[in-house]
C-alpha cells in the first residue's frame, strides 16, 4: 500500500519500478515467463511465440504512433522488409542467421526513414494515407522483385545455436523472450532520454516543440527509423521462426492488426502494447477453441468461424475506442488505482 | 488508335465509378472530417443487399434497387449514430481505427451470410457490345457512365441550390458558425453518412452489374479510392470527379501499355499518390489549410 511519492534521493527517484508492489509484480511476470515453456504444450508455445513477436512489432509501432504521434499504416510492409531481408541474407549470401537479424533491422530502419520523409510536410491523416501507399508499393515490389521469389514462398533454413536447432517452439521461445526483454528495456528507457522526450514533445504540440528548440523534422525521421528498426527486427524473427516467408502474411491486414494492438493496448504505453498483442493474437485462438467446443450443438459453427474471428476483431476495436479509448493500459491503471487505497478510497 | 479509344472509353467508365465512390468518401470527409476506411465495404453491402432483394427474394429490380438504397440509408444513419458520434472530439487515429473496425465487421457479416466466392449478378443493364469509333464497348458500361454523370450533376445541383445541401456546405465550412445559424450539425452528419452509404450502394450495384458480385473486389474499392481523393483534394466534389477520371484512365493506360507481368496498374495510382502528397498535399482542388511546423 502506498499513499504518495516520498523519494529521498535521486537514485530512488530514477527507478522505473520504485515500490515493492511494482517490483513484486515484475518478478512474478518474469518467473511466469521462465517456467511457462516447461508446463506449456506445443500449441500454447506457438501462441506465446506469436504473441512475443507481435508484441515487439507493436512496441516498435507505439514508438512512432503512440509516442511521436505519427500515424503509420505501413507496419506490414516494414515487417516484410525485415523478414525478407533476414531470409534472403541467409539463403543468398549464406550469412549466419544471428547476423542477419540486426542487418535486416538496419535495412528496415533506412527504408522506414525514407518513407518518413513525407512527414516533413504531412500530418495526421495525410501521413496515414502516405504510409498506406508505402505499404502498397512495398507489397508490389516484393511480389514483382526478381530476388524475393515473388508469389512463391521464401524458405529459410532453420537457425541453429552451437549445433542446436532453434526453430522448434520451445527453443525459439527463449530467443523471443530475450528479444522482447531487450526491446522493452530499450523502449522504456528511450523515453527517459533526450530523444524520447523530444518525441513526446512533438506528439503533444509540434509547434511548441519546434519553438523549444527540438528539430521536429530530424526527430520525426529518427522516430520513423527507430520504430521501423524494431518492426523489422520482429519481421526478421518471424522469418527465422516460421522458416517460410510469404508476402501474403505481410499485407495491409497485418498493418491494421498491429495498429489495433497498439490502440487497444494503449497509445503511448510500452506495457500496453504487450497487453494489446496478447489480446489481439489470442482472440482468434480463443474463438476457434470456443467454436470447436460448440460445434457439437451448432454444426455450422466451424464453417463460419473465420468470419466470426474477423467480425469480433472489428467489434473489439470499436468497443474499445468507444468505451475506453486509452486502452487496456488505462483499464489496468484504473484497477491498480482502485486497490491502491482500498478499502478507504475516499 | 483503336486500342487507344478502347482504353480511353474503358478508363472513363472505370473512372466514373471511382468518382462515384470518391464522392461518397468526400461527402463524409467534408461534413464531418472523418476519413472512412469502410467506404468500399458500403459498396459491398449495397451490392449484396441488391442481390438479396432481386435474386433471393425475387423482387423486380426497380423496387429492389429502391429497397437497397433505403437499407443503405438506414445503415448510414445507424453507423453515424452509434459508432461515429461517440468519436467526436477523439484524435484522428481513433476515428480512422473505428472505421477500420467497422470495415472488418461489415466484411465478416457479408461473407458469413453470402460466402466469399463471386456470384453472377442479374444484369438489368443490357450488355450488348457497341461499336464506337472502332472500339467495342459493352452498353452497360456506357449506361453506367451516363448514370454516374447524371448523378454527379444532381449532386452539384443539390449542394448549390437545396436547403439541405447548403446546410451541409455550411457545416463543412465552419461547424460553430453553422450551429449558430440554426443548422443541426448532428442531422447534417447523419445526412452525410446516409447519402454516402446510398451512393456507395449504387456504385456497388453498378460494379456488380458490370463485372460480377465479388465481396473482396468490391471492398477493395475502399483502398483504391485514396489516390482519387488525394489527387482531387479530400474536400472537393469536382476534385473527386476529375480525380476519378484521371486515376481511372491512368490505371487502364498502364494496364494496356505496359507488360501485364509487371502488375503496374494497381500500384501506379499509389505511386502517384505519394508524389502528389510530396508536391501538392491538398490535391488539385482541396482547400489549403496552412500549418507550418
Amino acid at each position: 500500500m502506498e499513499s504518495g511519492v516520498f523519494h529521498s534521493n535521486y537514485k530512488k527517484d530514477m527507478e522505473l519500478r520504485p515500490t515493492p508492489i511494482m517490483k513484486g509484480r515484475l518478478v512474478f511476470v518474469i518467473v511466469l515467463a521462465l517456467i511457462f515453456p516447461f508446463v506449456a504444450n506445443n500449441y500454447q508455445l506457438t501462441l506465446a511465440n506469436q504473441v512475443g513477436i507481435f508484441a515487439i512489432a507493436a512496441i516498435g509501432l507505439n514508438i512512432l504512433t503512440g509516442f511521436t504521434g505519427q500515424i503509420s499504416l505501413g507496419t506490414g510492409g516494414f515487417m516484410a522488409i525485415g523478414a525478407y531481408g533476414s531470409g534472403l541474407l541467409v539463403t543468398n549470401l549464406g550469412m549466419p542467421w544471428w547476423m542477419t537479424v540486426p542487418i535486416a533491422s538496419l535495412v528496415t530502419a533506412v527504408i522506414g526513414a525514407f518513407f518518413g520523409l513525407p512527414s516533413l510536410r504531412l500530418k495526421g491523416l495525410y501521413l496515414a494515407i502516405a504510409t498506406l501507399a508505402a505499404q502498397q508499393v512495398i507489397e508490389w515490389a516484393i511480389i514483382r522483385s526478381p530476388f524475393t521469389g515473388g508469389v512463391e514462398a521464401l524458405v529459410v533454413p532453420s537457425p541453429t545455436i552451437l549445433g542446436v536447432r532453434m526453430s522448434t517452439d520451445a527453443n525459439f521461445y527463449w530467443i523471443i523472450l530475450i528479444s522482447l526483454a531487450i526491446v522493452v528495456m530499450f523502449a522504456v528507457n528511450l523515453f527517459r532520454t533526450k530523444i524520447g522526450r523530444a518525441f513526446i514533445a512533438i506528439r503533444d504540440q509540434d509547434i511548441a516543440a519546434e519553438v523549444m528548440g527540438v528539430n521536429v523534422f530530424l526527430y520525426k525521421v529518427m522516430s520513423f527509423a527507430l520504430s521501423s528498426a524494431i518492426i523489422g527486427f520482429a519481421g526478421a524473427l518471424l522469418a527465422q521462426y516460421r522458416g517460410i516467408v510469404n508476402y501474403e502474411r505481410f499485407t495491409i491486414e497485418l498493418s491494421i492488426s498491429i495498429l489495433a494492438m497498439v490502440i487497444i493496448g494503449g497509445l503511448g504505453s510500452v506495457s500496453g502494447s504487450i497487453y494489446g498483442a496478447i489480446l489481439i493474437s489470442l482472440l482468434p485462438a480463443i474463438l476457434s477453441n470456443l467454436g470447436t467446443a460448440m460445434s457439437d450443438s451448432i454444426p455450422a459453427m466451424l464453417t463460419i468461424m473465420p468470419f466470426i474471428q474477423k467480425g469480433m476483431f472489428g467489434v473489439v476495436i470499436i468497443l474499445f475506442l468507444i468505451f475506453e479509448p486509452e486502452g487496456i493500459a488505462k483499464i489496468w491503471k484504473n484497477i491498480k488505482d482502485y486497490f491502491r487505497l482500498w478499502p478507504f478510497s475516499y | 488508335m483503336d486500342k487507344f479509344i478502347q482504353l480511353t472509353l474503358t478508363g472513363m467508365t472505370n473512372g466514373a465509378i471511382l468518382a462515384l465512390v470518391a464522392l461518397g468518401f468526400v461527402l463524409i470527409y467534408k461534413a464531418s472530417d472523418v476519413i472512412n476506411f469502410a467506404q468500399g465495404d458500403f459498396l459491398m453491402v449495397g451490392a449484396y443487399l441488391a442481390y438479396a432483394f432481386i435474386v433471393q427474394f425475387g423482387i423486380i429490380w426497380p423496387i429492389g434497387l429502391l429497397l437497397t438504397m433505403a437499407a443503405a440509408v438506414v445503415l448510414g444513419i445507424v453507423v453515424e449514430r452509434f459508432i461515429l458520434r461517440p468519436m467526436i472530439g477523439e484524435p484522428i487515429i481513433s476515428v480512422i481505427m473505428v472505421t477500420i473496425g467497422l470495415s472488418s465487421v461489415l466484411r465478416a457479416v457479408v461473407s458469413a451470410i453470402w460466402g466469399t466466392t463471386g456470384r453472377a449478378f442479374p444484369s438489368f443493364l443490357p450488355d450488348t457490345p457497341l461499336n464506337i469509333a472502332g472500339a467495342i464497348i459493352p452498353a452497360d458500361r456506357l449506361i453506367a457512365l451516363a448514370l454516374v454523370m447524371v448523378l454527379l450533376g444532381m449532386f452539384m445541383f443539390f449542394f448549390r441550390f437545396s436547403k439541405e445541401g447548403i446546410a451541409m456546405r455550411a457545416t463543412a465550412d465552419d461547424q460553430q458558425a453553422a450551429l449558430s445559424m440554426g443548422i443541426s450539425v448532428k442531422s447534417v452528419f447523419a445526412m452525410a453518412w446516409s447519402i454516402s452509404a446510398a451512393v456507395a450502394a449504387l456504385a456497388g450495384v453498378i460494379v456488380a452489374n458490370i463485372v460480377e458480385l465479388n465481396g473482396a473486389a468490391l471492398a477493395g474499392f475502399g483502398l483504391r479510392v485514396f489516390p482519387v481523393v488525394i489527387l482531387g483534394g479530400m474536400d472537393s466534389i469536382p476534385g473527386a470527379i476529375l480525380g476519378g477520371l484521371i486515376i481511372g484512365l491512368l490505371e487502364v493506360y498502364t494496364a494496356g501499355y505496359t507488360s501485364p507481368s509487371l502488375g503496374l496498374a494497381s500500384v501506379v495510382p499509389f505511386i502517384v499518390l505519394i508524389l502528389i502528397l510530396m508536391v501538392k498535399p491538398y490535391g488539385l482542388f482541396g482547400e489549403i489549410r496552412i500549418e507550418r511546423v
